[in-house]
């Protein structure tokens, strides 16, 4: 790869006056960036490690019982501290990469990137939870824009995000066998006054909500509600891994199951 | 050029290193220990993983300057004082868990964590847990038992005539 | 009881304890005094008129030694094909050069245009970024039908087309199967694809090229199977250096499967730069080069013919193939689709007649060439799967259709050309049942109805050829080299043994295996003997580890020898007993004289070989060494029964393997848990291929599945424990220990199992589905579910 300046900031502030050079970049656990440098496909001139900003690391509930995520959080420690506060995330983490990039990659680099496969972009739009950088606080609606595309301007940080909790929710991956990413994920969450679902790897603009399943799931909460229901195939991904009818009917299929797991 | 130091298989140890100099370089290159691996070039093969405070991690993925300060344990630590065989070593030996040898190391270190979390793991949760780690030689069958022989749990021997 | 030592005893492997505490030491262990580093550049398209390549810039990059190009290997050799074929008229086939760094056209998307050797790998890579290529793409042909079109793009110009060869075996038969065929009761077709897969051991390729100028001798570290095939192909053929100033050093080797077998432009790259830079130079392949350098896997696409009887006996076998040879010959490649396939077809049944087609043909793809199996994991297939398909729509049950077609008397000479020595089918496919608890199926197919899921099970019956083996007749077949072994073994004074073999060991185990066989022979501890391998400078010329031949060709030159030595040995027993030679006996490490109480040691002949005080001088040399070539008269011709059972979940198209039994006669046995490990990993790989890996290509040359994002590798939790025997032995008649090889049965015999098995469970699920193409990823599965 590029070499590169690497800065190890421990507070917020440092590192937001660190990310304002220019061509410089967040690092968090670097388990996807890292090798994209090695492959020579982004070359940043320095690298903002936020693994030792303790001021993003960790859960916490605030005043309105939203959990609360440190951006440099690792899958790890999400899986293990929201085990019982919020049992949907806590077996979306579980379910990222393998042991040790759990160990590495970080909540804030997973949602920063937006890779169109990846599981906690379901979970933010499923859950409407709020994206929380050193400069704004952003709607997760607002945040997904497409394959890798964030309102993110150069040098923002994601120094946390707030998920507000359902009252049952659950994640159904079905993983590309390669990549071991979602070739499609479902994140169901039912609220009190509602029902939403997080739709990742299915879509060519990335992940997205799916409105037909939740109006159907907000009046009847069951794998029955979504069965008659159908997806376009049009806009789905098609690769060597699935078409987009496949991909289509994958969505429905885990819909339904992620609704009988949180039921 | 930075100058990096740390712990590694409890001896300080500490070298000039670049900002994309990974960990897995510098245990290789800086400090001889090439008994960690680099198999593949996107985090997914587990050859080169290590454990850092006591977390086990893909060196290879991870850059030295982040390992400042850390506590790094490799395979040539995983022996016991005298030098022979760890329980999950000597079980990858007794069950025949390796062959051309180069996952090895990885395999070693993600048991040996994996154990740590979970001593008596079933067989479901063993090869859930090697997600991360590729062997090309031993279809995993062995692998598997071995870690299940190391946590004390009861396998089936090895063939014999 | 278990054996605890010699033959037949599951003996603990030595090499582990290093393998296990991180002192092993592979190729890219290895680092030299002053060394420079390589970086290659790659062509990234597949087809192209490389009209320039301007390095001025990249040179005075920072650590830039030198940058080669094509230019620097105008009249340096290319690498060589290994085996020649010879088409149905009687032509050659089409051998176009393949020169070490592209010259005039690249041809694949990975095709090594220049060389960066610098002071630094990253170096080297960032001056490789400012060479400026001028590259006029033109049309890639992927698709082999497409490549065999009138008026296809040619891959190489100078051919007449993309057709390497026309092969028919056997000719003569081939008017009297198409007769057969047409005559027939009833016939099965099938078209399928064996499709192409990356070998990808784990370790990926590592070379080292070193000179030293005083001497003038080159020396070349490499992860290779068979290091003094590489110093006789890169030094005969392609750089122009005699054996006795090249030396090739394959140390630890972290797997091959075939992929590290054959000669590779990056080891002839290494040790001609080294010597023009008087500095060694090194390459270490990243796993996204190895994917585009690494020679790949099958590709092969076939029409099966099945002509059987009203009974269900085989009357007539016909396959034509499409086999993918990518853009250049890699060594052994042309040899696969042939004789490593044709002879096959038989597979264990008393078919009369068979004719085999293979067409092979150039496309813009990284060459093709063996791999675990090679060849016969293809003939497995198309046989096992036709015989399926059969037995379906003859409402014959596939055990019986089997059955009923086993051959039965041995030997067995069969219509494509091979003589199967010994062999016990219904033996082995009994043992598979029994392991297989086949006839509790109904139970647990009920257990997985309950969980929504569709139980199948499928049969598939193998025989392979091993040991390849007698070097006259692959010779007479175009084989451009010997198949023998070697083995030479010293005996030191104190009595202690190393053999030094031309086999080698990358993860079989040949430390621990081989001594088991001598200790046997003499009646001594294993841990006296040590195998020394891997190194042209201290091994015989040998042929290397491919087509479990190890211990069937290589442990018999080891025999051999050790024969020489006891013989040589009884004969200073004899003197230092004053007996005659005749009677003397060897037993446990001692010499005796036939009905006395006369004994002397092992120790004390070795002893006496080396300090001759008292020593028949005027009959025997001194000392204890001796080398042996074996090549034997025949493969061998290991066979099994495997069994699958899956489940298919309806919803997804998602195949679970939930059981696999495996029951295979390899003939004796030297040791057990080495041989049940060598089933595993070729399960593994046979699991991998029928479920989850494939090389895809765009239309454009691309290779898609280009790292392990997009090319699925079995993982621990793709895979279940198996259960696998080898109780049934039918030795090998003919190898002094009565071996057959393990190495490649479990990739060659697991594939058709898993296919048929899942046809097996959408069929009982009600879908008429009587083929899908391997791999059996649930997108596919569930794309013929709902055609």
């Amino acid at each position: 790869m590029h070499n590169f300046e690497l800065v190890k900031p421990t507070t917020i502030a440092d590192a937001v006056q660190a990310l304002s050079g220019e061509d410089a970049q967040p690092l968090g656990g670097g388990q996807t960036l890292i090798p994209t440098m090695k492959q020579r496909l982004a070359a940043p001139a320095r690298l903002v490690s936020t693994l030792g900003i303790a001021e993003m690391q960790g859960v916490c509930t605030d005043d309105h019982g939203r959990i609360c995520i440190g951006g440099a959080t690792t899958h790890a420690s999400v899986t293990a501290e929201t085990a019982s506060t919020f049992p949907g995330l806590s077996g979306l983490a579980a379910k990222i990469g393998d042991p040790a990039v759990r160990n590495r990659g970080t909540i804030g680099g997973s949602v920063a990137n937006n890779d169109p496969a990846a599981c906690y972009p379901a979970a933010c739009l499923a859950t409407g939870a709020t994206i929380v950088t050193d400069k704004r606080e952003i709607a997760a609606d607002d945040f997904f824009q497409g394959m890798f595309a964030t309102p993110l301007e150069e040098g923002e940080l994601i120094t946390e995000i707030k998920f507000p909790v359902p009252q049952a929710s659950n994640y159904q991956k079905f993983e590309q066998p390669a990549s071991r990413f979602a070739l499609v994920g479902v994140f169901v969450a039912r609220f009190g006054d509602g029902v939403r679902v997080g739709v990742t790897g299915a879509s060519e603009d990335g992940v997205f909500r799916w409105s037909a399943a939740e109006e159907a799931l907000s009046g009847n909460f069951s794998a029955e509600a979504v069965s008659g229901l159908s997806l376009p195939a049009e806009g789905m991904i098609g690769d060597l891994h699935g078409s987009p009818d496949y991909r289509a009917h994958l969505v429905k299929v885990l819909t339904g199951r992620a609704v009988t797991a949180a039921s | 050029m930075t100058n990096v130091s740390m712990t590694v298989n409890g001896k300080s140890v500490s070298g000039e290193v670049e900002g994309r100099t990974l960990l897995v370089e510098f245990l290789r290159e800086g400090l001889g220990l090439t008994g960690t691996h680099v198999g593949c070039d996107t985090s997914q093969c587990g050859a080169c993983v290590v454990h850092v405070d006591g977390k086990a991690v893909k060196a290879c993925t991870m850059f030295a300057a982040e390992a400042e300060g850390a506590e790094v344990k490799t395979i040539e630590g995983m022996a016991i004082a005298d030098g022979s065989l760890g329980t999950i070593q000597q079980a990858f030996q007794d069950y025949h868990g390796l062959q051309c040898g180069f996952c090895t190391p990885g395999m070693v270190m993600s048991a040996a964590a994996l154990l740590a979390d979970n001593p008596r793991p079933s067989e479901a949760e063993v090869r859930s847990y090697l997600e991360g780690n590729l062997c090309r030689c031993t279809g995993y069958h062995n692998i598997v038992k071995a870690i299940m022989a190391a946590s004390g749990q009861s396998v089936e021997p090895v063939a014999a005539e | 009881m278990p054996k605890d030592s010699g033959i037949g005893a599951s003996t603990k492997r030595r090499e582990d304890v290093r393998f296990l505490t991180g002192r092993g030491r592979y190729t890219d262990d290895i680092n030299l005094r002053g060394q420079a580093y390589v970086h290659f550049l790659r062509s990234d398209v597949a087809h192209g008129t490389l009209k320039g390549v301007d390095t001025s810039a990249a040179e005075a990059m920072p650590g830039v030694i030198r940058i080669f190009t094509g230019a620097d290997f105008e009249g340096v050799g290319g690498l060589p094909c290994g085996w020649q074929i010879t088409d149905r008229q009687g032509n050659p086939m089409q051998e176009p050069p393949h020169p070490v760094l592209a010259q005039g056209k690249v041809r694949h998307v990975g095709d090594p245009i220049a060389a960066v050797v610098a002071d630094s790998f990253e170096e080297a890579r960032d001056a490789a970024e400012a060479i400026e290529v001028d590259i006029e793409e033109l049309p890639a042909v992927v698709d082999m039908k497409a490549a065999l079109a009138d008026g296809a793009p040619k891959v190489h110009d100078d051919l007449s087309s993309n057709l390497c060869y026309d092969w028919g075996f056997v000719e003569d038969n081939r008017q009297a199967v198409d007769d057969a065929i047409k005559g027939a009761h009833h016939v099965t077709t099938l078209e399928l694809v064996n499709q192409r897969l990356a070998p990808n051991a784990m370790e990926p390729r590592v070379a080292i090229g070193d000179y030293a100028g005083h001497n003038d001798e080159s020396t070349l570290y490499t992860t290779s199977q068979n290091p003094h095939v590489i110093r006789l192909l890169m030094g005969a053929f392609v750089l122009g250096i005699p054996e006795h100033k090249l030396r090739v050093i394959a140390p630890d080797v972290g797997g091959g499967f075939g992929s590290k077998i054959f000669h590779y432009a990056e080891e002839a790259f290494c040790t001609f730069a080294a010597k023009q830079l008087k500095r060694p130079v090194k390459w270490t392949s990243t796993r996204t080069e190895a994917f585009m350098s690494d020679a790949q896997g099958r590709d092969h696409v076939t029409k099966v013919e099945l002509a059987l009887d009203a009974e269900g006996n085989f009357l007539a076998y016909r396959t034509d193939t499409l086999a993918n040879m990518g853009a250049y010959l890699s060594t052994f490649s042309t040899s696969v689709p042939t004789w490593l396939h044709g002879t096959l077809a038989a597979g264990n049944y008393k078919t009369p007649l068979i004719y085999v087609n293979v067409k092979a043909v150039f496309t813009n793809t990284v060459p093709v060439d063996a791999y675990r199996g090679a060849g016969r994991p293809e003939a497995t297939y198309q046989l096992e799967r036709v015989i399926d398909k059969a037995a379906r729509e003859m409402g014959i049950d596939p055990v019986e259709l089997r059955r009923r077609n086993f051959i039965t008397e041995f030997p067995y000479a069969t219509p494509v050309a091979v003589e199967y020595d010994t062999g016990d089918y219904a033996a082995t496919l009994d043992k598979a049942l029994e392991i297989a608890d086949w006839d509790s199926f109904d139970k647990r197919a009920e257990e997985s109805a309950k969980k929504g899921l569709w139980r199948g099970r499928g049969i598939n019956t193998y025989i392979e050829a091993c040991g390849i083996a007698p070097s006259a007749l692959v010779g007479q077949l175009g084989a451009r080299a010997g198949l023998y072994e070697s083995a030479t073994v010293r005996v030191n004074a104190t009595g202690g043994l190393v053999v030094m073999t031309g086999s080698h060991s990358h993860g079989q185990g040949h430390e621990t295996a081989f001594p088991q066989v001598i200790a046997e022979m003499i009646g001594i501890d294993a841990n006296m003997v040590e195998i020394v391998h891997g190194d042209t400078a201290n091994t015989p010329m040998g042929m290397g580890t491919y087509g479990s031949r190890s211990i069937a060709v290589g442990g018999s030159a080891m025999v051999r020898a050790t024969e020489k030595i006891i013989a040589k040995a009884k004969k200073i027993a004899a003197h230092l007993m004053e007996a005659s030679d005749a009677d003397i006996e060897l037993k446990d490490g001692a010499f005796t004289v036939a009905g006395t109480d006369k004994s002397v040691a092992w120790g004390d002949v070795t002893l006496a070989a080396y300090v001759p005080h008292n020593y028949p001088l005027e009959d025997i040399e001194p000392g204890l060494e001796e080398t042996a070539f074996y090549d034997p008269s025949n493969f061998t011709y290991p066979a099994g029964a495997y069994i699958c059972e899956v489940e298919v979940d309806p919803e997804t198209g998602k195949v679970t393997v939930d059981r696999f039994a495996a029951a295979d006669d390899f003939g004796n046995v030297i040791n057990p848990m080495i041989v049940e490990g060598q089933v595993h990993g070729g399960l593994a790989q046979g699991l991998g291929q029928a479920l989850l890996e494939n090389c895809v290509y765009d239309e454009n040359g691309q290779l898609l599945s280009a790292t392990y994002m997009d090319y699925a590798m079995p993982r621990a939790d793709d895979l279940p424990s198996y259960r696998v025997d080898h109780s049934c032995q039918t030795p090998c008649t003919h190898n002094p220990l009565g071996v057959k090889g393990c190495g490649e049965a479990g990739a060659i015999g697991s594939p058709p199992a898993v296919v048929n098995a899942v046809v097996d469970a959408l069929q009982r699920g009600g879908k008429d589905i009587t083929h899908i193409d391997m791999p059996l990823s649930p997108g596919r599965v569930w794309a013929a579910m709902n055609v």
